[in-house]
């Protein structure tokens, strides 16, 4: 049995985890999605990678960015290197994409503030 | 000249663009006044994701969250005067006399509400007494996050993080996301200060150890720190001779807890509650001070931002139809020794109060508790819990329509324990 402190929401439900033959039995869940988050991280962890992008902007050297969906939580790195490789030049939009399909994971880097489209 | 307006909102981080939206709505002539270049406050460098689960249902950033409500505040019109100071606040029959001063100048406006949104303020080491040189490389858990995620420059190498508070523990991951070692997360209490889903997404997921029981005792370092002696405390909270260990880093960020900024309240003679360290508000945000009304971490410093925004728009609603006629009656709120604190700390007798929204901690964690309002020792309220920890406030709805209150009434708020 592994117990597991839920991330999905500030609740941090304390969650045990047993395998059940081929289910698993989840217990001290408020809901579903702590269910279905105690379960990926016994199978398959996931995060999110927030951070930065240089940017050419003088006044904005920074530009905050994301990754659309979760990614594998042992990919965290790479990620933050592959967005290192880039310096944004166009003055991006919120949502807009930065880098299209980040190391073949099937999630786009997008840019999370239309901070140079104020500038 | 002498501009006018309803209502003067002071500060353009998430609780200020809500009292404004929200004050807009209700058809007052709103101005916001912002003293940096952009709207959005602390939340434009808050990048990582957890904002608006509870009202929007999704994980944003906080330049996600917030430019939703700039774009609304944009859409509908509202006048920002950015990089503006609020130099002076008088008191007149009318309402408030502000002196602002900008680029443009010095301007005096007429506002008959006022509603604070100037955030909160980070502890810093002079105010927590840590002995030593005064070398660079001490800095708050916030100034780090500017330095790393407004000006993209990585501020350490090698860093020892005092306090855990929630953005400590953010500045930890990030900080390691970004190439740097945060060497332990050093906390003098027993327990951590931020939300446990954090002590697991940024400290466990990257093998970043927390010491608890511990604390930083002395610093070393001309120029830049070059190292820190920490120590284990007792139940006192006294470090213990014998237990230093000194540790080699270029930095030292301290995450030691925030405080409502209430400078400009202070000088209005508006109360301040010696818990919160906010202003005491009724249920309508308003202060003792007629007109003055508080909201967001000024008010009491939140964990989520979700509340923020709300006692931002709760603030701005009722600050657009104050009316100075009225004669200000409240009742105060009595919280048991159990809580930490109640917000709001009285009830407005003025009007009717239907549903109002209370937030509270409790003064340790209790589990199988029940939260409950009384009035003259009955039960209008009550709301269980399997736990309450003083780091996750909690917030409810309570309805006190049909019940008769007078000033004699009195009013209890408490957690006990649950019986069942």
């Amino acid at each position: 049995m592994s117990t597991i402190v839920c991330i999905t929401c500030p609740r941090g439900c304390t969650m045990n985890i047993e395998k059940a033959g081929s289910d698993w039995t989840v217990t001290g869940n408020a809901c579903r999605r702590g269910r279905d988050f105690a379960i990926a991280e016994m199978t398959d962890p996931r995060r999110t990678v927030c951070t930065t992008v240089r940017t050419t902007f003088k006044s904005a050297p920074a530009l905050p960015c994301r990754v659309s969906a979760d990614i594998p939580k042992d990919k965290m790195f790479d990620v933050m290197k592959e967005i290192s490789k880039v310096t944004v030049s166009k003055q991006l939009n919120r949502g807009d994409v930065i880098i299209k399909d980040v190391l073949g994971l099937g999630v786009d880097v997008i840019a999370t503030s239309d901070l140079l489209t104020q500038l | 000249m002498i501009w006018t307006c309803d209502v003067m909102v002071i500060g353009g981080g998430p609780a200020g663009l809500a009292a404004a939206i929200s004050a807009d709505k209700e058809g007052a002539r709103v101005v916001l006044v912002e003293r940096e270049a952009r709207l959005g406050g602390i939340l434009k460098q808050c990048i990582h994701d957890g904002f608006g689960l509870v009202r929007y249902e999704e994980k944003l950033s906080g330049p996600e969250y917030v430019e939703r409500f700039i774009d609304e505040f944009r859409s509908r019109g509202i006048e920002a005067k950015l990089m503006t100071f609020v130099t002076s606040v008088e008191r007149i029959k009318e309402g408030f006399k502000v002196t602002l001063v900008s680029r443009d100048g010095v301007e005096v406006y007429e506002a008959k509400s006022l509603v604070l949104a100037t955030g909160c303020r980070e502890r810093t080491s002079k105010q927590v007494f840590i002995h030593g040189t005064r070398p660079s490389g001490i800095f708050t858990a916030g100034t780090a996050q500017h330095y790393t995620n407004l000006l993209g420059q990585l501020p350490t190498k090698r860093c020892v993080i005092l306090g855990s508070g929630d953005i400590g523990l953010i500045m930890a991951r990030r900080l390691t996301l970004e190439g740097a070692e945060v060497v332990g997360v050093y906390e003098i209490k027993n327990t951590p200060s931020g939300l446990t889903r954090n002590i697991h997404q940024c400290l466990n997921d990257f093998n970043i150890p927390l010491h608890l029981s511990h604390t930083v005792t002395r610093v070393f370092g001309m120029d830049r720190l070059e190292a820190v002696e920490v120590a284990k405390v007792d139940e006192h909270l006294k470090p213990i001779p014998g237990t230093e260990e000194k540790i080699e880093c270029d930095a030292l960020i301290l995450s030691v807890g925030l405080i409502p900024e209430n400078e400009l309240a202070e000088t209005l003679e508006v109360r301040i509650d010696n818990r919160t360290k906010g202003p005491i508000c009724d249920s309508n945000l308003m202060t003792n001070i007629p007109g003055i009304f508080a909201c967001g971490n000024a008010l009491h410093v939140n964990d989520l931002v979700d509340y923020v925004s709300e006692s931002g728009e709760i603030a701005g609603k009722n600050a657009a139809h104050f009316k100075r006629a009225e004669n200000k009656s409240v009742i105060e709120i009595v919280p048991s020794e159990t809580l930490l604190y109640v917000v709001p700390q009285s009830l407005n007798l003025n009007g009717y109060i239907n549903d109002f929204v209370m937030y509270f901690r409790s003064n340790r964690i209790y589990e199988n508790c029940i939260f409950r309002l009384k009035i003259d020792g009955r039960t209008v309220f009550e709301k269980r819990y399997p736990i309450v920890r003083p780091p996750e406030m909690e917030r409810v709805v309570i309805n006190l329509k049909g019940i008769n209150l007078r000033a004699t009434t009195v009013v209890r708020a408490e957690i006990v324990r649950d019986e069942e």
